[in-house]
């Protein structure tokens, strides 16, 4: 151990400091080299110091493919700045390759310039073969192109915990630690928030707990000391970026469970998620079952199908009821929507939504389930779909979605997907008294009187103004009542078989969630004059945006709207896309939005697509629209 | 199993009593029913009707759960809080209102094609967690409301509209998959036998945890007479054995049969009851822990012919209750963590402030 220095540093006055607005680090390995692990950290360290932050993790849907192959390379992104920012960067200035796969996966992606820091140990002739290098990289040239940090990353790990008494396996294993220690020197970050962390997650462990530590600090060091690395890099606090207010890091999935947290207190009733595991969405599940002191139920069910029948079971008993799945479960589920939708009771469907068809890529983003959120069940069964745009946002998402099926009794998909679910970015914790009201008044007495003047409930009497149904709970006397799929009779709720009836029921079921109150669509056109409008939805709000400033920054005027509620769609939506010549839908999928735009309101909109499991890159878009501008 | 009666006893009283005494006509609805006339759904609905007045329950905390099927509309003719859901979904949702409602009597009303072919995974799953459920199996071995298809409790052979040439398939015995299913409660009665039948509700009503019941009910449309050897009381007496608890498993003219275990292979099997072996007669334990002389018992049933079918409680434990165990945990993280604060659950333990 041979750190002398407290445990938060700062790096002497002996090397250059370099100013820097914006860095975009991407660090690389094996998925079971504690990548994601290292880019959390880094994440909370900048963070912390007050950067704006934008984080996109990459992994295998594989646990631990198998070690040293390109499939099992496992990557964290994350772009932070001085300033406002919007992605997580499309192309990182610094690489960290743990191994010979880890560069072959990323490099393609590097500009030139860029700096990368290999772990050399890892670079040995079966590695190299391993993936096809058939000459090493390091010695051939072929990477004359970057600044090219070697460093013997394993090796001077196990050297620095030598006093551990640790095999040599698991002090191998905090290479990770001296990765980040070495990249927290570099770029300035505070240190103390690691170290509290490693001696938090290793508690039990107090020995692994200090050998991170002393692994972390001895990169530190190594950066301090070692003459390859001759320049660091401050990037000052975002300050201007934030308006005042209470901070932290969130990411997409964290923030949904929150939002389910606070809509449950908000509304009063007790929260229920029911809920089979699958990728993206099992985080969610994960989060809520620690907060079982907040009244949340979590019933993690045997299958898909059980999930959301539960749910629907617990809002037919007045939970504020949730099922929170990724497409392929929201296939299996379709039915029992359909239920809540003939029902008409309130529950939460939350869609995590990943690469498709079938199985397709369950650790990579996709906006692919629109259509199935929009139309996927038998018969007329509209459902209210609402999407978060940002990682933060799928709190206010979560409440908004809590808003409708609450007051319109009514399912509400939440289509969130795995680039919100897992990226992470800084929010503004809102105070308490500030969240919406999301009281409910369950039915308690009769609510109709018969042509003979008795006093009757009706469960399908609606409120005129929300056309609502009345929500009478079990456990409430003289309101026993029976609900099915069958078609009712309107009013009682009596089974009707009545043609005209079907048809004023399903027009009516129709009418309540056109009518659905929903803000206006709020354009962004600085000057005023633009004559094309990119038009988006979901995650690609951060991608979209980077690229509209670009644009705006040469001087093309754009204006940009984005959705957050896809059905029925704000009322202003058609006035807005008749005022542009142009209409460009940007979508990670092949042109769903575009295809509901165009079939609703007969615009022309033009569709720019993209499908790789992956978010738009800000320049590639901003490219797209020119083109779209200029054609 | 003195101690299961008294945790009955506390399960039952979360659910409020009635006011006043019920009546059998409390609990029928205003709606005509519309099953098929002669249909043995009508004898379990009176059954049932005329039960739920001694459970003394207030019928607003009363809720019936259905599928899809003839036996599924039964909900609506139960003046009580009830949905009809869909095909074979009827476990899941139940399961959720029950674990959230633990101040509600939650009723699953089923049959042999809801429960065990689309919805077959919902029922061993409610099983085996003990949710506190008391469910109906209608069995009448035969499709009903889409007229006429095999079941999956349909004997091989069975002719049908889907299988002019005969079924192919083995069917399921309820009671044994029940028991595979770490059911803690099975039993089977018989439409027709009011008594029988209401007992065995009583019994499945005081049950803690998930009570199956397979009735066995005749479909006089599309499978008539399925259970005549059942039915009829000179056939019945040689076809079934009537369990009852504490008692030997003796059956037939002058109970001339009983249940005794081979003992070479530990399975059991039907003999003429002599001076001889009389002694080694099975005396009936629904209490025992092992599910294992349940299991055999319920093997004892020919799937063709019906002959040595059990009927009565075959097994009644007490097992810890799944929503009880879900509530607890509730409880212990409110008094190990207090109870959640929003504010401070949102802000976390890493924030910084910007300053205005």
């Amino acid at each position: 151990m041979t750190s002398q220095v407290s445990t938060e540093r700062e790096p002497t006055a002996a090397k250059d400091v370099r100013r820097l607005e914006r860095v975009v680090i991407r660090f690389a390995g094996d998925s079971g080299d504690g990548m994601q692990l290292t880019g959390d950290r880094f994440t909370s360290e900048t963070a912390s110091f007050g950067n704006d932050l934008s984080t996109l993790p990459n992994f295998p849907a594989e646990i631990r493919a198998p070690a040293g192959t390109l499939p099992g390379v496992s990557s964290f992104q994350l772009h932070f700045a001085d300033h406002d920012i919007l992605t997580p960067g499309d192309a990182p200035n610094v690489l960290v390759a743990m191994n010979p796969a880890a560069l072959k996966a990323n490099l393609a992606d590097l500009p030139r310039g860029a700096e990368i820091i290999v772990n050399t140990d890892e670079f040995t002739s079966r590695a190299l073969q391993k993936v096809g290098y058939a000459a090493d990289p390091l010695a051939d040239g072929s990477l004359d192109a970057y600044q090219v940090h070697p460093v013997p990353l394993t090796t001077l790990t196990v050297e620095a915990l030598k006093e551990f008494g640790l095999t040599r396996k698991e002090a191998e294993r905090s290479k990770n630690m001296f990765a980040l220690g070495l990249l927290s020197w570099m770029y300035h970050r505070p240190t103390e928030g690691t170290e509290a962390f490693l001696r938090k997650k290793f508690a039990k462990k107090p020995q692994i707990a200090e050998a991170n530590i002393a692994a972390y600090r001895a990169g530190w060091n190594f950066g301090e000391t070692t003459e390859d690395f001759a320049v660091s890099y401050e990037v000052a606090p975002a300050s201007k970026a934030f308006p005042p207010g209470v901070y932290r890091n969130i990411s997409g999935n964290l923030a949904l469970s929150y939002g389910l947290v606070a809509a449950s207190r908000q509304a009063g009733l007790p929260l229920y998620l029911g809920s089979y595991p699958i990728t993206p969405a099992s985080d969610i599940l994960h989060e809520l079952s620690r907060h079982k002191n907040f009244g949340v139920r979590t019933f993690q069910a045997e299958d898909e199908i059980a999930g959301i029948g539960a749910a629907l079971g617990a809002a037919f008993g007045g939970s504020l009821a949730v099922t929170t799945t990724s497409g392929p479960g929201v296939a299996l589920k379709s039915e029992t929507v359909g239920l809540a939708v003939s029902l008409e009771l309130p529950l939460l469907i939350v869609d995590i939504q990943r690469g498709g068809p079938s199985t397709g890529l369950p650790t990579k983003t996709e906006q692919a389930d629109l259509l199935q959120a929009m139309y996927g069940r038998n018969g007329e069964a509209p459902v209210p779909v609402v999407a978060p745009r940002t990682p933060a946002d799928c709190f206010d998402a979560a409440l908004e979605a809590a808003r409708i099926a609450l007051t319109y009794r009514t399912p509400v998909f939440l289509l969130s997907d795995g680039y919100l679910a897992n990226g992470s970015e800084p929010w503004r914790v809102p105070e308490v008294e500030d969240l919406p009201d999301l009281r409910v008044e369950f039915a308690d007495g009769p609510n109709h009187t018969t042509e003979d003047g008795v006093e009757v409930f009706w469960p399908f009497k609606r409120d005129p103004e929300t056309l609502a149904r009345p929500w009478a709970v079990p456990g409430t006397p003289g309101l026993e009542h029976r609900i099915g799929g069958i078609e009712k009779q309107d009013g009682t709720g009596n089974i009707s078989y009545d043609p005209a009836n079907h048809d004023f029921m399903v027009r009516t079921r129709q009418a309540k969630v056109d009518g659905i109150a929903v803000p206006d669509l709020e354009v962004d056109d600085p000057d005023g004059d633009a004559r094309i409008l990119v038009l988006g939805w979901g995650s690609t709000y951060g991608p979209i945006t980077a690229a509209v400033r670009r644009l705006r920054g040469i001087g093309h005027p754009v204006a940009q709207a984005h959705l957050r509620h896809l059905n029925p769609f704000p009322a202003n939506l058609g006035e807005v896309l008749r005022a542009y010549d142009k209409v460009v839908v940007p979508e990670m999928n092949l042109g769903q939005l575009a295809t509901l735009i165009r079939a609703k309101f007969l615009v022309d909109a033009r569709s720019h697509t993209q499908v790789n499991g992956m978010p738009f890159k800000a320049e590639q878009l901003a490219a797209a629209l020119k083109e779209a501008i200029d054609g | 199993m003195a101690d299961t009666t008294e945790t009955s006893a506390n399960l039952l009283s979360l659910v409020p009593k009635a006011a006043g005494k019920q009546t059998m006509k409390d609990f029928k609805s205003d709606q005509e029913v519309r099953w098929c006339p002669g249909c043995g759904d009508y004898a379990i609905l009176a059954a049932v009707q005329g039960f739920m007045p001694e459970l003394g329950l207030a019928k607003e905390n009363i809720v019936f759960v259905s599928g899809i099927g003839c036996s599924s509309r039964f909900p609506y003719y139960m003046n009580t809080y009830g949905m009809h859901s869909i095909h074979g979904r009827a476990p899941a949702i139940a399961t959720g209102l029950a674990t959230s409602r633990r101040d509600l009597s939650v009723w699953v009303v089923t049959g042999d094609g809801d429960a065990l072919s689309i919805g077959g995974n919902h029922l061993i799953h409610a099983l085996r967690r003990n949710v506190n459920l008391k469910i109906l199996l209608f069995n009448n071995r035969i499709y009903g409301l889409t007229k006429g298809q095999y079941s999956p409790t349909s004997e091989i052979g069975k002719i049908t509209k889907s299988t002019p040439m005969g079924s192919l398939d083995a069917p399921f015995n309820p009671v044994s998959l029940a028991l595979g299913a770490e059911a803690t409660f099975v039993a089977r009665t018989v439409d027709s036998d009011r008594k029988h039948l209401t007992e065995v509700l009583r019994q499945a009503a005081a049950h803690e945890g998930t009570a199956l019941v397979e009735i066995y009910q005749n479909c006089n449309i599309f499978n008539d007479g399925a259970f005549d050897v059942i039915k009829d009381r000179e056939q019945a007496q040689e076809a079934v054995i009537r369990l009852e608890h504490g008692q030997p498993i003796r059956f037939g003219v002058d109970d001339a049969k009983g249940v005794v275990r081979d003992p070479v292979t530990g399975d059991l099997v039907v003999v003429d009851v002599t001076p001889e072996n009389e002694a080694d007669v099975l005396v009936h334990d629904a209490h025992a822990a092992s599910p294992t002389t349940a299991f055999a018992l319920s093997r004892l049933a020919d799937p063709d012919t019906l002959h040595h079918t059990p009927i009565g409680v075959l097994r009644s434990v007490g097992r810890p209750v799944y929503d009880t165990l879900m509530a607890r945990q509730l409880e212990d993280a409110v008094e190990r963590q207090g109870t959640g604060d929003l504010g401070a659950l949102l802000a976390g333990s890493d924030t910084w402030t910007v300053a205005g």
